[in-house]
This record gives structure tokens, C-alpha cells and sequence, in this order.
């Protein structure tokens, strides 16, 4: 079946649509607060947890940092993350006490700071027994990214369980699987600990990212 | 859980899609990482799940660029510019329809302005528009927009860089292994092949994937003419033998 704008591969399986980046004006489209636009009756944003949500309440915040050491203004991420019992719940609710996706952006008048607050999520059970340790999925969009990124945050207080973890792990170098990690920076952020998680998109300490 | 960490996706061809250091789009020169991806030979639920968006409200116009914004809802009517319908499928690559997944949208207003803080261009704002859209699809992978046809506008990149018109268009697909944001050009712009952000795909049947098609089947009469585009996202595999042995 050949659509009007799909590529078919030879063995007639078509081609992915071709990616672009998302732009400078992202934010009308995926986080309209940030351009100035009027919330529709529900956005999805960054509270991944509300006052119900069961586990360890954290707040994250981070910034995304280019290969010159500037700070990416512009750029938005999208969150994935199992809850405090390690169970991913796909149904995005903004009602229920915990969604597993959430967005967030840098801001000019945060200087390029983006957070988003949530609960620690549990170790995930992998079918073979084995356990992944606590993480957070991330996708990084911004102009100039012409395909998203994508990486995990660990724990860096989590240390046995970051050992024990597949794919923590799969990360050849062990100096790259310290980028990471996130740095617990404070005990009392507006929601329980903050932990701090930059990324670097290019050069020094430069984050590792996954194609899966 | 098992379930899930034996669902398989096409891998991705990133030769297909642009590359992330891609000179001529200047941004992307600082933007893109040196390092080579880690590539995840087993994916986990954490890679092969994703949102479900069926339970997210939705207004009336979240879909209708013409009607869901007014600057001052005494005042400003309709938007100005070309009206279209920007319609099409979300299908696998298995040209399976991919149902009630989220397909979000922005753009630009006829003269090529956003209606963002940080646009300065100097074409006018239109009361009567704000330039996002969002809907999900329905069983058989169809979605819909109605809006205007955006203007193209000039960035800086080149002494002298023009955006082709375009749609920003977001899409999620059945897990977070699936998730593309891309652009709908028109077909026909002489602009297209001039755009530094088109030239980053070295195919040029890659950036035939991203050209929607005038679909004059579902135009209206003394109403709008309609664009048609298909948005193909990775194919889901089926797994016959679910053990390695
Ligand atoms: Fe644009």
C-alpha cells in the first residue's frame, strides 16, 4: 500500500517519515505557557506527581549545554519514567496522582533552567530477573537538533543498583555512564530533594545518548 | 512486563533521517554530539512503552487553527490567509494504521510570524490566530487539522536563508522508540530545495516523505483546498519465536 508522501524500501516496507528539528518556536506547538499562549483545558507539563502519588516526592533540575559551553535557552524534553514501584503507566491522566510522561523547558528567564517534579522511580524488573536500576528516560528537542536525543538519568546516590544495571552497563566507557548521573544537590527543593542533571550535547564530559 | 520487552520495532535508519552535525544548518554545529550513539541491542519497557493519550481533554477547536484563538474575542475574526484542511494518515511502516495516538501541530501565520515571544520578524501578528493544533487519531489512523496556509519567512543561517512554508508536526506513535517530530512542506515550493533545514537529508526521497500533496478529492467547494499527509512511523515486528534458544 503506497501512500501519497511514503517512501516504499525495495521489499515494499515503507520509509520512516524523515525527521526535522522542532525549531525555536517549539514551544507554541508543545509548551505553550513558554511562548505566551493561553493553556487549552489540559496541557502536559511537568508535574509528573501530585500530592496523592505514592514514593519519594523530587523535584530535577537541569540545563542543556552546547559543545561551546553556552547554555541551550531553547531547547524542551520530554520525560519517561516508571512510578515509585518500578510500573510504567502508560494512561495519561492529568487527574491520576502519577503520569509516567511529562515535558519541560528551558527558559530565558530561568537562564536556561528546566525542572520538572516528580516521585524517584522504583528499580525496574526486567523478564530475565534482573533489575534495571532507578532511571529517568529523556528526549532532548531544541533548534539545531535535528533529531531528538535521547538519554537516561540515574541516581547517583543509588551506586549498588547503577552497578547492577543491563543497561547502565552497556555503556562501554565507565567514564561516559558518570554523565548520567544526577547530583543530589538538595535535601528541601520546592518538593523534597532536588537533584541536579545537565546535559552535554557536545565536547567535555559530553552525555552519553541511546538509539534503541 | 514480558510481553512488552518481546515487541520489536524496525530499527531506526539513521542514515535516513538527518544527521545531528549537519554544517549547513549553523545551529546544528554546536548542537550535535562527537560521541557515538550507545546502541541498546535489547531494548527494555523503558524504550518499548509509552504514553496513551486517549484520556487527555481535549476542547472542540483544539484542531481548528481558524476558530480556536482570538486576541480579543469581541474584536478579532477569522484568520487571514489561504484556508486549507491538512489531513492524512498515521500508519507503521507496515502501512498498518497506527489509532488514537496524539498528533500535535505549530506554525506560522500567512505572513510567516509566530505568535512567540522570541519572533521578531516584521510581519504582523493575526488577532484571529494563534498557530497551534493538536487531535488524536482515530481507529484507522486518520487525523485532521483546519487552518491557513502558513507564509514562508526569512532566519537567520545564511546571509540570505527562507524558510519553504511549513507545519511543524509532532507525533507519538505506540511507544517513545516511535516518537518524530518532522515538518509538512507543500508540494511545489520552490523554496524546498533552497532550505538549509531540507538539505540536512541527503535523500531527496526522504524529503519526499515530508511534502504534503494537494488533495483536491477533499477539497471544498468555495471553501478550502485540502493538503494530504501521511505520517509513517517505525513498523512494529512481529516476534514468531520469542526465545533466543
Ligand atoms: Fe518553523
Amino acid at each position: 500500500m503506497q501512500q501519497p508522501n511514503a517512501q516504499p524500501m525495495a521489499d515494499g516496507v515503507l520509509r520512516e517519515t524523515a525527521s526535522q528539528t522542532a525549531g525555536p518556536y517549539v514551544h507554541i506547538g508543545l509548551a505553550l505557557d513558554i511562548a505566551g499562549l493561553p493553556p487549552r483545558e489540559q496541557e502536559v507539563w511537568n508535574r509528573l506527581a501530585g500530592d496523592q502519588a505514592e514514593g519519594e516526592r523530587i523535584e530535577i533540575v537541569g540545563r542543556v549545554i552546547d559543545g561551546n559551553g553556552d547554555i541551550v535557552r531553547d531547547a524542551l524534553l520530554e520525560v519517561w519514567q516508571a512510578n515509585a514501584d518500578g510500573q510504567y503507566q502508560p494512561r495519561f491522566d492529568s487527574d491520576a496522582p502519577f503520569n509516567s510522561f511529562g515535558r519541560t523547558a528551558a527558559t530565558v528567564e530561568n537562564d536556561g533552567e528546566w525542572q520538572f517534579f516528580t516521585v524517584k522511580p522504583g528499580a525496574v524488573a526486567l523478564a530475565n530477573g534482573r533489575q534495571m536500576a532507578p532511571h529517568i528516560n529523556l528526549m532532548v528537542f531544541a533548534r539545531g537538533i535535528n533529531i531528538q536525543l535521547s538519554t537516561r538519568l540515574y541516581f547517583e546516590d543509588e551506586t549498588e543498583a547503577n552497578a547492577g544495571c543491563p543497561i547502565f552497563n552497556a555503556i562501554e566507557s565507565p567514564t561516559r555512564r558518570q554523565t548520567l548521573l544526577a547530583r543530589r544537590e538538595s535535601d528541601d527543593g520546592e518538593s523534597g530533594a532536588r537533584y541536579r542533571f545537565d546535559i552535554r550535547l557536545q565536547g567535555e564530559g559530553e552525555t552519553a545518548f541511546f538509539d534503541f | 512486563m514480558s510481553d512488552i520487552e518481546n515487541r520489536r520495532f524496525v530499527p531506526r535508519d539513521r542514515n535516513w533521517h538527518p544527521a545531528p552535525h549537519t554544517p549547513g544548518y549553523k545551529t546544528s554545529v554546536a548542537r550535535s554530539p562527537r560521541q557515538a550513539l550507545v546502541s541498546l541491542l535489547k531494548p527494555t519497557v523503558s524504550e518499548l512503552s509509552g504514553p496513551d493519550f486517549r484520556h487527555l481533554r481535549m476542547g472542540p477547536n483544539d484542531n481548528d487553527l481558524l476558530l480556536n484563538f482570538r486576541e480579543d474575542p469581541q474584536h478579532s475574526g477569522l484568520p487571514i490567509g489561504e484556508r486549507i484542511i491538512m489531513h492524512g494518515r498515521v500508519i507503521d511502516q507496515f502501512g498498518k494504521p497506527v489509532p488514537h495516538t496524539l498528533v500535535e501541530m505549530w506554525q506560522a501565520n500567512a505572513g510567516g510570524r509566530y505568535r512567540h515571544k522570541k519572533d521578531q520578524y516584521l510581519a504582523p501578528l493575526d488577532p484571529g490566530f494563534g498557530g497551534v493544533g493538536r487531535c488524536l487519531t482515530d481507529e484507522q489512523g486518520w487525523y485532521r487539522f483546519r487552518t491557513i496556509k502558513p507564509g514562508p519567512y526569512p532566519w537567520p543561517n545564511d546571509i540570505n536563508s527562507w524558510r519553504p512554508a511549513h507545519i511543524h508536526v509532532s507525533v507519538m506513535g505506540p511507544s517513545i522508540s516511535t516518537r518524530l517530530i518532522t515538518q509538512m512542506y507543500f508540494e511545489g515550493d520552490p523554496l524546498i530545495p533552497l532550505c538549509p533545514i531540507v538539505q540536512t537529508l541527503r535523500d531527496p526521497e526522504a524529503v519526499a516523505t515530508m511534502v504534503g500533496r494537494l488533495d483536491m478529492a477533499h477539497s471544498r467547494t468555495m471553501d478550502c483546498l485540502t493538503y494530504r499527509f501521511d505520517l509513517v512511523v517505525r513498523g512494529e515486528l512481529q516476534t514468531w519465536f520469542e526465545n533466543q534458544g
